[in-house]
């Protein structure tokens, strides 16, 4: 295979996206390493995957939903909190690893050339598999509830779509950023504990007045939230203008990013 | 034949000092208007690259040198895609696979099986071609019985022969090898130059920098020699390494040896060495001295009064106080009936320096015939460093682990029942490097 690659000053290097597809086996590689190195290091193995947002959700179905009674929307608190905690574990995990992504894996950026997404990317990849243990146990959940399923059911894939846009998105400029500004994953386990009581996610969306909700459309994550929520539980009031604006932020933060890394990649080997 | 590699007038430049700002002091600083640039930015620019030029063709197999911080790996760096030129153009033509370090990508808590897969993706095969050549990696590693173990517990070695094992597999057709003779035992060593070679033989276009001279001397038929980050000369790799060698070797002390003020020194100092000189046949002073060379040692001498039947001479030792060899004018039965006052100096011309690459120290001493009188002798007052050289013209490395000397000499396989055809492979010819298929089927000179 013969490829010509001219670099000038302006000129960033091959298309990404054919880039992208040429070394996809290796966004594989990166998050089955992700994965195995995970899992062989924990005793407990594909537990973690359940007990963080599990023990989340029982801290906040006690202290919310049983102590301060907080309205969930006609569904039992515990099913309503976890239904928007899988997710938001899911996003805050990509966010955590993404951001050191690049930083942590220095030696290859310095070594080797590919194309620097498949880090973030791979992150993004690896953390399907938690998403998906923890998922089985929001099934079982909603058996033993007895949640009436809509026809919006079908539409889950569509919110896992989403979950994974918002997370890559966020995540490549954190990365990216990350290399130069080295206190941002100082920085990011505070901006996440915020971001998550930004986000309805232990309280409903009808809780905010009403002239405050636009700003909730700011957040990419309401939308992926409450997509959740609306395909999986019956009658939510979702107010669908808004969500359709968070996902619309959600996709430019996401082509935003690919800009915003893809512009940053080539100094990437000189500052990290 | 196309080029595989054009580079027009390529510079790279970086910011020293500190790079990572954070977050904080940059906001911090934009709200105070406070400029962070105090220092001039001329200060803190750094032209690792300045307006390189060079074009390599295919199937051509070509050394970089220079010294530490000259640029090379900046080079390599920007011909792999890693970082990005300032200025300047770059074309490479072909697949390329870089080999900037050995192990790449390695992770600790993976076995050896799996960082293979990890590795060969990393470096740019596919999952199949891995899994194609698994047993082939696996053996020429050498770590078989530890193949599903962490490589944490993996020694510094095998970590090495893993990696290396892995990127000795991929079959691009462009490779850069950066300096990764300079780890590794010996039997490692081999086996990278031996894999560098079969790629030779399969004419793919091969970059590879080193320190190791001799073995850029060996597989390079062209170098580059980079200085400053400018290309200091390019050209037949012996003439390159000789300037470049040269070069280094900027003191006096290997060319001319001063002898006043030196301690050691015993004799009743009637006539005393002043100053020794190494120089080539025609008399111009050498910078650099190699294994089988044609030297002078020229020995300059003051005599404070005439002197009768001097003799003049020296000994030579290893660094590790072995004596190699005692040479005078007596042993050759020089009578010399007088020396006048005043200064000159001795000759002694070798046609063919028999020594390994090494470090070497004279003693130096002048008595009377009969050996009585010791007019001066001065011990280790010289070192002299002799650089390796291609010995045999064979393609192999000579130098100091072959030991102190070598004869001139040559094998006659004319005794063996049945060989096959050798090939003495020649620096000129690199299309017929044995490969392993090759020796296979004939006999080859080792």
């Amino acid at each position: 295979m013969s490829e010509t690659l001219a670099m000038e000053q302006t000129l960033g290097a091959q298309h990404p996206a054919r880039e992208f597809w040429r070394y996809r086996e290796l966004l594989y590689f990166f998050a089955w390493r992700d994965v195995k190195v995970r899992y062989r290091q924990a005793v407990f193995g594909a537990a973690w995957a359940v007990i963080q947002p599990l023990f989340s959700m029982i801290m906040f179905a006690f202290l919310f939903g049983r102590l301060a009674h907080m309205p969930s929307n006609g569904i039992p608190y515990p099913l309503f909190c976890y239904c928007a905690l899988v997710p938001w574990t899911y996003f805050s995990g990509v966010l955590n690893q993404a951001s050191n992504g690049l930083t942590g894996n220095a030696s290859l950026i310095t070594k080797v050339y590919f194309p620097r997404i498949l880090l973030p990317a791979g992150t993004a990849l690896a953390g399907l598999l938690d998403f998906s243990i923890a998922s089985l146990l929001l099934v079982g959940m909603m058996f033993y509830y007895h949640t009436h399923v809509s026809w919006s059911l079908l539409l889950a894939p569509l919110a896992v779509l989403l979950m994974v846009v918002v997370a890559m998105g966020v995540s490549m400029f954190l990365a990216a950023l990350n290399v130069r500004y080295r206190d941002i994953k100082h920085i990011l386990p505070f901006m996440v504990q915020l971001w998550m009581f930004a986000t309805p996610i232990i309280y409903s969306a009808t809780m905010i007045p009403r002239r405050f909700r636009p700003l909730l459309a700011l957040n990419p994550c309401w939308g992926m939230v409450d997509g959740f929520r609306a395909c999986l539980l019956p009658d939510q009031p979702i107010n669908f203008h808004l969500m359709g604006a968070s996902i619309l932020v959600a996709i430019a933060v996401f082509v935003g990013g690919i800009y915003y890394f893809q512009a940053m990649e080539k100094s990437f080997a000189d500052i990290i | 034949m196309s080029s595989a590699i054009r580079v027009e007038n390529l510079s790279k430049k970086y910011q020293i000092g500190r790079a990572n700002r954070t977050l904080r002091e940059h906001l911090t600083s934009l709200m105070t208007l406070k400029s962070f640039r105090n220092k001039s930015r001329e200060d803190t620019t750094l032209w690792a690259l300045r307006d390189v030029s060079l074009s390599i063709q295919q199937g051509e197999t070509v050394g970089i040198v220079g010294r530490n911080g000259a640029g090379k790996s900046t080079l390599l760096k920007i011909l792999s895609k890693i970082t990005y030129p300032t200025s300047g153009k770059v074309k490479v033509d072909g697949r390329v696979a870089s080999l900037l370090e050995v192990g790449t990508g390695f992770h600790e808590e993976l076995t050896g099986r799996e960082n293979i897969y990890l590795n060969g993706s990393i470096l740019g095969m596919s999952k199949k071609q891995v899994q194609r050549q698994f047993d082939t990696i696996v053996e020429y590693s050498g770590v078989e019985r530890f193949i599903d173990t962490p490589i944490k517990r993996y020694s510094s070695g095998m970590r090495l022969r893993l990696g290396f094992a892995v990127a000795a597999h991929l079959d691009p057709d462009i490779l850069i090898v950066d300096e990764v003779l300079s780890v590794g035992d010996a039997v490692f060593q081999r086996k990278c130059l031996d894999t560098i070679e079969g790629l030779r033989a399969k004419a793919r276009t091969i970059l590879f920098v080193s320190h190791n001279l001799t073995a850029v001397e060996n597989l390079c038929d062209r170098s580059i020699w980079i200085d400053r980050g400018k290309v200091s000369m390019d050209g037949k790799s012996p003439a390159v390494i000789r300037e470049y060698m040269g070069h280094v070797r900027d003191s006096q002390m290997v060319l001319s040896t001063a002898l006043d003020g030196v301690e050691n020194r015993a004799g009743n100092g009637r006539i005393q060495f002043t100053r020794v000189e190494f120089l080539s046949p025609d008399g111009v002073l050498q910078k650099v001295i190699r294994s089988g060379d044609a030297v002078v040692f020229r020995l300059h001498y003051c005599a404070h009064e005439p002197i009768a039947f001097p003799c003049f001479g020296f000994r030579m030792y290893t660094e590790y106080q072995t004596m190699v060899t005692e040479v005078g004018t007596s042993h050759h039965g020089i009578y010399i009936s007088s020396v006048a006052p005043g200064e000159g100096y001795v000759d002694l011309e070798i046609e063919c320096l028999n020594l390994m690459a090494a470090k070497y120290h004279l003693s130096l001493w002048l008595t009377d015939m009969p050996g009585t009188l010791v007019y001066d002798n001065v011990e280790r007052a010289v070192t002299l460093e002799v650089e390796g050289a291609n010995l045999f013209r064979s393609g192999k490395a000579m130098d100091g682990r072959q030991g102190i000397v070598f004869f001139p000499q040559k094998w006659n396989l004319a005794g063996m029942n049945g060989h096959g055809q050798y090939t003495p492979s020649t620096l000129t010819n690199s299309k017929e490097v044995p490969t392993h298929a090759a020796s296979e089927a004939g006999q080859t000179s080792t």
